[in-house]
């Protein structure tokens, strides 16, 4: 598991100057510069560029960049990596991830851009967003295609489409893929990462829903809007309650060890291994946490 | 690069640039700028367009640009999509950034 925060991934238009601009100051863990579908078809290159020289120029302080290209069978995605694996992002995000070859096939590209621009083969990740029904089905051959798959994530406008249903509050119609795509990634070690909530107007709605995907197991969540940073970080910031049990959890198994057991008592519950495991990550999390703070907006 | 067509690149967006680039007979860059902020940026702005054409190659051209308080990257990339529309090419050049 990668070190790095992924709880929330800031969607900016690739061909808004403004917004590429001031995107740094909204406190996402990730900056995700959009070079697909808020990209008019007729403005691809001049996006291309915009962020091409952003990428190249700006500084984002220790934000994560990443760069949404186009599909590769456009012929449009191989374009968007000639230019942006060579301002070095540190994660290419592939749209449309129907199968492992869809994730090869974009690996296969940007090594030999890697190469032809002297850049060290390996150094560019990448992240495979899921968008369909087939997709679902082969999420976990798509987790595990590539070393420099950081995660995957759920595209759900796309996939809901493809089901022939929409989006509802409570996000019944996405069950099934969000399992998929959560039980895959963590087989391969690697980050889930949900679907934007688009209703911005709804911070109730989307509390709820950021709560229901960190208890699935989701690491963060792509957003649209600045102002969904800090709910989000809110949902993924352990409480103090839970805080305290890791830690009485951590001095129980550490006073167990000392005595040379494995295995100790909370509070009349036995504390094993994956309690142990859990406290821990926890712990870490809050850590993590601290070194990245919310700013206002 | 040859300016064979009009290229036009940008918004008339805050923080943007509208750049239009043109073909002329003769070598050299006719440059016109309007900006919100011409008397404390204008010369800078004239400055990364007129370098941007020069690494693109462009040795002829009639320029036109109206600024809306765009950053220096953003002026470079409206000029560069502008002339490469203007050149009718999709030829991009891009450099590596050697280090992260």
């Amino acid at each position: 598991m990668s070190e790095r925060l992924r709880r929330s991934m800031l969607f900016v238009p690739g061909n808004n100057p403004g917004m590429i601009r001031d995107a740094h100051i909204y406190g996402s863990d990730s900056i995700m510069f959009d070079l697909e579908d808020s990209v008019a078809i007729t403005e691809k290159d001049t996006a291309r560029f915009l962020v091409y020289k952003a990428l190249t120029t700006l500084s984002y302080g220790k934000k994560e960049l990443v760069v949404r290209i186009n599909d590769l069978s456009s012929g449009i995605g191989v374009m968007d990596l000639e230019a942006i694996v060579r301002a070095r992002p540190d994660v290419i995000r592939l749209p449309k991830t129907e199968t492992a070859q869809d994730v090869i096939d974009c690996e296969r590209e940007i090594e030999r851009i890697e190469r032809e621009a002297g850049i060290p083969v390996g150094s560019t990740g990448m992240m495979a967003a899921i968008e369909s029904a087939i997709g679902v089905l082969n999420a976990k051959e798509i987790a595990f295609s590539s070393k420099r798959l950081i995660g995957i994530a759920l595209g759900a406008e796309d996939y809901v489409t493809d089901l022939k249903t929409t989006r509802s509050p409570e996000g019944v119609e996405l069950m099934f893929a969000r399992g998929m795509i959560v039980n895959a990634a963590k087989a391969a070690g690697i980050m889930a990462l949900d679907t934007v909530y688009s209703d911005v107007n709804n911070e109730e709605g989307f509390i709820a829903e950021a709560t229901l995907i960190r208890k699935m197991g989701f690491d963060g969540k792509s957003i649209i809007n600045p102002r969904q940073v800090a709910p989000l970080h809110a949902v993924f910031t352990p409480s103090e309650r839970d805080l305290k049990k890791a830690m009485a959890i951590m001095d129980a198994i550490a006073e167990a060890n000392a005595r040379g057991s494995g295995v100790a008592s909370l509070n009349g519950k036995m504390i094993d291994k994956p309690v142990v495991a859990r406290a821990q990550y926890l712990l870490e999390l809050y850590e993590r946490s601290k070194a990245m703070p919310v700013e206002e907006v | 690069m040859k300016i064979i067509t009009t290229g036009v690149a940008g918004t008339m967006e805050s923080s943007d640039i509208i750049v239009t680039i043109e073909p002329k007979e003769n070598e050299g860059i006719e440059l016109s700028l309007e900006s919100d902020v011409m008397q404390q940026f204008g010369k800078q702005i004239e400055k990364v367009i007129r370098e941007t054409l020069d690494e693109l190659g462009v040795k002829a051209a009639k320029v036109s640009a109206v600024d809306k308080g765009a950053l220096d990257c953003t002026v470079a990339a409206r000029t560069m999509a502008a002339a490469y529309r203007a050149a009718e090419s999709t030829d991009y050049v891009f450099k590596e950034v050697k280090s992260k």
